[in-house]
């Protein structure tokens, strides 16, 4: 954000473009669907914690996908419970944004070859912003991935549709 | 406290008209083969005598024998107060596998019966509700833990395979 202190100093006055402000109110309060699914969950949780502390980001737990900005997939994604998060997905509003925490939801991980239960990698259901790699990933691994995820919302335009 | 041996021959003077066996050649726990329409009648005397009292189904599983064309029933069963346990273990035709359900005896035999039925298609005759427990309920492509399984290319558009 740019502001011209010297000028405008007496009035409390911030000077930016619509598009910065908007991106940084988005990536400021991203939340969460409070939503996990297996051992990469609990990291997850770890991270919501108050040793990581995910709020300092303006990440909070959300238990409505309808009020969610966010959705961490966070574990093995099972071809039954894949249907479930499409559902979740839709029903959350636009802006939306994902991240694929873990090996078993970018690929499916361990069960990558006699899973026949496991869905080789949550992209093939929904469009994912940034993959956490790791199994499970440390909570360190997580936040950056958010720090990614923040980086890339810092450059999205409002008339052009970002990559 | 009773030996295998010992539960064995209580058996065979209760059902003498039965074809029972024992084996005790196993690396694990002796096993005692039983018909699959019997299994419910015995497990209910082994549930009842008061000699044996086994009132705890600790574990019932589904073996897929494919060379000798035969699907299996193990249930693993131990008594809490006589700290006695015994494998029983029931084959049937991999073909058109069915065992008579034991959920009269052991209520928790309910899900494990069900995990069975969905890993390996074996029909439990007179269970109170033969589903799917862990599969989705429209998976159509067989049971996946038979030797000959075969994932499907697809479920419900996504692809299965890597």
């Amino acid at each position: 954000m740019g502001f011209l202190d010297k000028e405008f100093n007496d009035g409390n006055i911030v000077i930016t473009t619509a598009e910065d402000i908007m991106n940084w109110a988005r990536l400021s309060s991203l939340w969460q669907v409070s939503f996990g699914l297996a051992c990469c969950a609990i990291e997850m949780m770890a991270t919501s914690a108050s040793h990581y502390d995910f709020d300092r980001f303006g990440v909070i737990p959300r238990p409505s996908p309808r009020q969610a900005d966010i959705i961490i997939i966070s574990g093995t994604v099972t071809l039954k419970m894949a249907t479930r998060i499409k559902r979740l997905y839709e029903q959350m509003p636009e802006p939306k944004y994902i991240i694929s925490m873990g090996s078993c939801a970018n690929c499916g991980g361990p069960y990558w070859e006699h899973g026949y239960h496991v869905l080789k990698g949550i992209d093939r259901v929904i469009p994912v912003d940034v993959y956490v790699p790791g199994c499970p990933p440390r909570p360190e691994a997580l936040l950056e991935g958010l720090l990614k995820l923040q980086e890339k919302i810092r450059n999205e335009s409002m008339i052009k549709k970002s990559a | 406290m009773k030996k295998a041996e010992e539960i064995f021959q209580l058996l065979k003077d209760n059902f003498p008209d039965q074809n029972l066996e024992l084996k005790t050649d196993q690396p694990t726990e002796p096993v005692i083969l039983i018909a699959p329409d019997e299994i419910e009648k015995i497990s209910l005397f082994l549930y009842k005598n008061t000699e044996l009292l086994f009132d705890s189904l600790v574990l019932l599983s589904g073996v897929d024998e494919v060379k000798a064309n035969l699907i299996s029933v193990y249930y693993h069963i131990e008594s809490t107060s006589l700290k006695h346990k015994i494998v029983l273990k029931v084959s049937t035709d991999r073909n058109n596998p069915e065992v008579v359900s034991v959920t009269s005896v052991w209520k928790g035999a309910d899900w494990h019966e069900r995990e069975a039925y969905d890993m390996f298609g074996i029909k439990f005759t007179n269970h109170p509700d033969l589903r799917r427990i862990l599969m989705p309920y429209d998976w159509e492509a067989g049971y996946p833990l038979r030797k000959d399984y075969e994932n499907p290319e697809f479920y419900q558009g996504m692809k299965v395979p890597y």
